[in-house]
């Protein structure tokens, strides 16, 4: 083998495996991966910088739109620090409800999980199966909500809709056929010869390495690493729920798969326990609109793992700072570890088995050099015509359509 | 003169494979989305899809090989519908019957995957490239297990022509019920050469997108699709024609529709398995490949050659 068999194949921004833009640039020999190159930064949308010029009530339907799957995570960590700088005791009924929400977003964002990664490894059955019987827990969430995502459920103080008894009938009706169809996943996960023949011994992240590159959530749970936010620091009605917290040893793509469905499992077990002890009283306390200042951070177990919102005020109606770590950003490091040594074969499965969703993730970090205090900051102006500049330097001139655009515009 | 032209170009030729070819490809699309619990295409959806195919515009990389790269398909869609016109459809005799035209059709099955290999080379799209090495690779494993079930079959007969084996087990009836390994493993190989779950290696859209077909658009994309699915037609009806020569002596008609009815019997199981896998690794479909059905290819042939110097005696 000499140095010529060696090419890099750019797996995306644009790639049909890739649900999201990200670039995984692959140098590859062979079939074999030598290194992987990350790059992130395709989706930033300037989430945190919007929340300061918004007022807080605007804020939560804002951070709800960080994620389109754990919309709910994101929104309940956002007021939760809102409510802990604020000093707001929530009513109990308000947490039990952010709970019941909480887990069904599990059940919906485990199964689809699987469906992707059935989809990964060529198993378009199995993602059609879970597809459809996401179906049931997305029309509950509906129904309790009034949406599929983006529940919009969440208030500062409280939430926005009460659940009545015929709801919370049906919600029980629903998991009563998840939890039969989800035993049936459980022995295709795990029977199934050419799925374990595909995950098992893939995409390998031992305990120690878990560790230390700060894996969180299902990741780093399949690696023997027993954390879990809703365990160890409770939030919302969670210091009242028995469940377990399902840990696995395989430390691979297999250990990922069988602790999500497991997952799945408990989520069952809690929406039941919130819905039989749910106490009545009211769903949300009214918040005031400027909120004192101080800062606060929230830790929030979202199905990718740990959730974490800081909030900074300044006695205003609008935030300071707002800073989101999605859980996507502390298991990203680790997908380069995992694909040491693999085939291209493995590549996709074993970046879809962190649960990646890189819009969530994708940050602004302006890198300060520590030697030399200066450091240049762009104006709107003049990132517009380095823009500009970019483009005709690699054959692309815009001056016309501008010409036009800022005609049309007037 | 006339009459040859009509066989080759109209019936049972390249009309009528192609308009079978595009009902198979409807039944086994129909039958995967069933099995799947999906709805499923309309009939007509292979049809429109070729269609729409050829109406589109068809772009060749700047730096492919502009030959090679046309070439490909036409070569691929002539040999894959050639092979058609030498299996015998409803009686002993194909078309043009000659002794050895079992290689023939076999040979002329291999070629299709030799052009995907050249189209997806002369690409040079790195996509296409990997695709194109992984479908050579991937013919290493299938093609020998393919080739020793056919042909131990024709090693009982004691012929190298369709014709021949056709009249053996014809005259011989429940001789076929010795080749069921055969089958199996021919069947299991045929899923490679077609790039079906959980073989679809060189095409597995998660990995190389669409492998050998990356570059391809327009015409020549749909000159691929039709020869993917001739040679689904043509690959069912060989093992059909081989294995499962049931039927000859109630006249021309019923045995043709018996071998219609077969035809589709061995896409349907093709549908079942490729909804039943995940794909496999190249390493492991090759291992899979020379682990498992090779020594059960060699154990068919063993049966024969036993059963040749035992019964036949």
């Amino acid at each position: 083998m000499h140095d010529s068999d060696k090419f890099k194949i750019p797996m995306g921004p644009q790639h049909p495996a890739l649900k999201e833009p990200e670039s995984f640039s692959v140098a590859l020999r062979g079939e074999k991966i030598l290194g992987v190159e990350i790059r992130l930064g395709y989706n930033h949308r300037g989430v945190e910088k919007a929340c300061e010029d918004r007022t807080y009530t605007q804020d939560v339907y804002l951070i709800e739109r960080v994620c389109g799957i754990c919309s709910h995570s994101h929104s309940t960590c956002f007021v939760q620090a809102v409510e802990e700088i604020a000093g707001l005791a929530v009513p109990k009924r308000a947490l039990y409800i952010r709970t019941l929400i909480a887990e069904l977003e599990r059940v919906h964002s485990h199964l689809l999980w699987l469906g992707v990664a059935g989809h990964e490894i060529g198993f378009d059955t199995l993602l059609m199966y879970t597809w459809r019987d996401r179906e049931v827990v997305m029309d509950l969430l509906a129904l309790l909500t009034g949406n599929r995502v983006n529940y919009g459920m969440n208030t500062i103080g409280g939430v926005r809709r009460d659940i009545t008894a015929e709801q919370a009938a049906e919600v029980l009706k629903g998991m009563d056929i998840l939890e039969e169809r989800t035993k049936y996943y459980i022995e295709v996960a795990t029977q199934e010869t050419s799925i374990i023949k595909r995950l098992s011994g893939v995409g390998k992240l031992y305990y120690p390495d878990a560790l230390k590159l700060d894996a969180v959530g299902p990741t780093a749970r399949a690696s023997d690493v027993d954390r879990d936010t809703r365990r160890d620091d409770p939030y919302a009605a969670y210091p009242e729920m028995a469940f377990d917290v399902i840990t696995d040893s395989n430390s691979d793509v297999y250990g990922r798969t069988v602790v999500r469905v497991k997952e799945l499992m408990e989520a069952y077990k809690i929406v039941r326990q919130c819905l039989k002890n749910m106490p009545d009283g009211p769903i949300a306390v009214k918040a005031p609109r400027k909120i004192p200042a101080g800062e606060a951070v929230s830790r929030y177990e979202a199905p990718r793992g740990e959730d974490m919102h800081y909030v900074k005020s300044n006695g205003t109606e609008k935030p300071e700072r707002v800073k989101v770590r999605a859980p996507t950003l502390a298991n990203v490091q680790a997908v380069k570890h995992m694909l040491k040594d693999r085939y291209l074969a493995d590549m996709p499965i074993v970046i879809a088995a962190i649960d990646p969703c890189f819009s969530c993730t994708d940050r602004l970090v302006s890198v300060q050099q520590l030697d030399n205090d200066a450091h240049q900051v762009l104006t709107w102006q003049a990132l517009h015509e380095y823009s500009i500049e970019w483009h005709r330097s690699r054959g692309t001139d815009f001056t016309a359509l501008n010409k036009k655009l800022s005609k049309a515009i007037g | 003169m006339v009459k040859s032209l009509f066989s080759i170009l109209i019936f049972p030729g390249f009309l009528f494979v192609s308009a079978l070819s595009l009902v198979a490809d409807f039944f086994d699309r129909k039958l995967h989305a069933r099995l799947q619990n999906r709805v499923g295409p309309p009939w007509f959806q292979p049809l429109a899809d070729f269609i729409k195919l050829l109406a589109k515009e068809e772009v060749i990389p700047k730096d492919a090989n502009a030959t090679m790269f046309c070439l490909a398909p036409v070569f691929a869609l002539a040999s894959a519908a050639t092979a058609f016109l030498y299996i015998p459809l409803w009686n002993t005799e194909a078309l043009f019957s000659f002794n050895g035209d079992i290689i023939v059709v076999l040979y002329l099955l291999t070629l299709p995957t030799m052009t995907f290999f050249i189209g997806g080379w002369y690409s040079t799209s790195l996509f296409a490239r990997i695709g194109s090495v992984r479908a050579i690779t991937q013919l290493f494993a299938y093609e020998i297990p393919l080739f020793m079930g056919i042909l131990s079959s024709a090693l009982l007969a004691d012929t190298w022509s369709l014709y021949g084996i056709t009249v053996f087990y014809n005259n011989r009836p429940f001789f076929w019920l010795l080749n069921i390994i055969g089958f199996a493993v021919s069947l299991i190989s045929l899923m490679g050469k077609l790039e079906k779950v959980p073989f679809d290696i060189p095409e597995a859209e998660t990995e190389v997108v669409a492998g050998v077909f990356t570059e391809y658009s327009g015409r020549f994309l749909a000159f691929f699709r039709l020869t993917l699915c001739i040679e689904m037609v043509a690959g069912a009806a060989l093992l059909a024609a081989v294995f499962m020569p049931v039927g000859l002596g109630l006249g021309p008609l019923a045995r043709f529709v018996i071998f219609i009815a077969e035809v589709f019997f061995i896409i349907s199981l093709i549908s079942l398995l490729r909804t039943i896998f995940a794909r496999l690794r190249i390493d492991q479909m090759i291992r899979f490949c020379w682990k498992y059905m090779v020594p059960l290819a060699l154990l068919q042939l063993l049966i024969n050659l036993f059963a040749k110097g035992i019964v036949l005696r």
